[in-house]
């Protein structure tokens, strides 16, 4: 309908834009009558987000000729941001940011580097730098969702894990329940993305490689392939992040740090 | 993994722990000097100067809010002091490694924080810490002192709260500690269960000569259970004596 009163290709894709986001922010108003206020961050985050996309688009557009190599730093740029984001999820844990920025860092950085070395990945601005983001972005979801998770089982258990402290218990074994189910949580989205896979969705990276022409058969391998890369760099980051931050809420005198109110 | 043979291994009256058998005038088996801790410019504990003889039962009363259970949580290191010593058998508790301290001042909570399972699984767990495994009969001997005898088997789910505070006893027990410290371990009982877990308390110190350290905000269970007291006010110890003298002051 919209193609009806734009005939401009920008202006239309500004125009689904501000529909799409109406769509969300009308979410957010329903939230709202229930007392859940999410209207700052969603819009904040909405305008952050169309501007950073737009962006990185010109970026990419000026980089298409640039040297294959200037990936490399577009990614790190993009593990440090994912990390920045992702501590703000864990909230009052010390050392937050640079575990995640860490955690995602090994985490994308290792399965980025071993599927390029392997010819998974191309090495082509245009491939590397769409699927390496996809990579970050992903474990820096999985990272917040480790993190929030944990603490908030932390908090919800400093009784029980300082009981099995006065028992004599070793500091990491009192909240290794914690950690096991933070890491298990933090990958239900990864797992049922691969589960739904072609039943539930079809994602983006396969719409748009079907529309570009490409044989359905291949481009739904590819998918898998991108998934499959998204569930190893989310599962390697959320088991390096639980481990990090593990050992950081405690002093060296094997003391629960992370307290309600502290 | 070795095996705790018998009782004199796991649980009480331990070769080692030769407080049992010494008076109340033998040196101190807990002092502190000066403690205190401050946090955000709160005063929680302050200048907290008070020595426990082996075999003692001291009493720790106050109003709510007054530092006790912030002082007891210092003596067992689950909280840093910001300033003062402690020592444990003349040690200064810093040189002794936190795990190990905390067996030794083994601390017994307001709730008791049973973990999921049986009683004998909550009992073991102490032990199976340092790779010792608490025999069946080491576990009778403790439930029997708290008045638990033949609860081994049970789910710590179907325990009433003063049954689930007594495990939470024998469980500290099971350590072998040199002192026990109970923080306010009857305030959330009801008054039937708070005399079972009184008469578990009275009977541990009569049988065992175990040192006892007890936050109380009751003043007559202090009567009852300690021979001596020292009242906190705002973090510091306001009065420091025998028990009779120091409550009816």
């Amino acid at each position: 309908m919209l193609k009806l009163f734009f005939s401009n290709q920008l202006y239309l894709a500004l125009a689904q834009a501000l529909v799409a986001a109406i769509a969300a922010m009308v979410v957010v108003l329903l939230a709202r009558k229930r007392g859940i206020h999410l209207e700052s961050e969603t819009l904040v985050a909405m305008l952050r987000g169309i501007i950073q996309i737009t962006a990185v688009g010109s970026i990419l557009l000026l980089l298409l000729r640039a040297p294959r190599w200037t990936s490399a730093f577009l990614l790190a740029g993009m593990i440090i941001a994912a990390g920045a984001t992702s501590a703000r999820r864990a909230k009052g844990m010390p050392d937050a940011f640079r575990v995640s920025a860490w955690s995602i860092a090994f985490g994308s950085g290792s399965v980025i580097a071993l599927m390029t070395w392997l010819g998974v990945i191309d090495t082509a601005i245009t491939s590397l730098v769409p699927v390496g983001s996809m990579l970050i972005t992903n474990a820096m979801n999985t990272n917040g969702l480790a993190l929030n998770r944990f603490r908030a089982d932390v908090l919800a258990h400093v009784g029980e894990i300082e009981t099995a402290l006065a028992l004599g218990a070793e500091a990491k074994s009192s909240v290794s329940p914690y950690v096991q189910a933070s890491f298990e949580a933090s990958l239900i989205p990864a797992i049922d993305s691969i589960r739904s896979l072609g039943i539930v969705w079809i994602p983006g990276l396969m719409a748009g490689m079907l529309l570009s022409g490409a044989r359905p058969v291949y481009a739904a391998i590819y998918q898998f392939v991108v998934l499959a890369m998204i569930f190893a760099a989310s599962g390697l980051t959320s088991l390096v992040s639980t481990l990090l931050i593990r050992d950081r809420i405690f002093t060296a005198a094997q003391q629960l740090s992370l307290q309600p109110g502290r | 993994m070795s095996s705790a043979a018998d009782g004199a291994k796991v649980g009480l009256g331990t070769a080692s722990t030769s407080h049992v058998t010494l008076s109340a005038t033998s040196d101190p088996i807990l002092r502190t000097e000066h403690l205190g801790r401050v946090v955000k410019e709160k005063v929680l504990v302050e200048d907290a100067t008070f020595e426990v003889r082996a075999g003692e039962v001291l009493a720790i009363v106050g109003p709510s809010g007054s530092g006790k259970s912030s002082l007891l949580r210092l003596l067992n290191r689950l909280d840093e002091p910001t300033s003062g010593i402690v020592f444990v058998e003349g040690i200064d508790y810093r040189q002794i490694e936190p795990r190990e301290l905390r067996r030794k001042l083994g601390l017994v909570n307001q709730r008791p924080y049973l973990f999921p399972g049986t009683v004998e699984e909550n009992l073991r767990f102490g032990p199976l810490q340092r790779g010792e495994t608490l025999l069946r009969d080491c576990i009778e001997q403790l439930l029997t002192l708290v008045g638990l005898a033949g609860y081994a088997g049970r789910n710590v789910a179907n325990l009433s709260g003063g049954e689930a505070q007594r495990v939470s006893v024998a469980r500290t027990l099971a350590n072998s500690p040199l002192v026990l410290l109970l923080d306010e371990p009857t305030s959330a009982l009801d008054d039937t269960s708070k005399r079972e877990v009184e008469s578990s308390i009275q009977r541990i110190v009569r049988d065992q000569g175990l040192t006892c350290i007890i936050v109380t905000h009751d003043t007559a269970q202090a009567a009852r259970l300690a021979e001596r007291a020292l009242v906190l006010e705002a973090g510091r110890i306001v009065r420091h004596g025998p028990v009779d003298e120091v409550l009816h002051a």
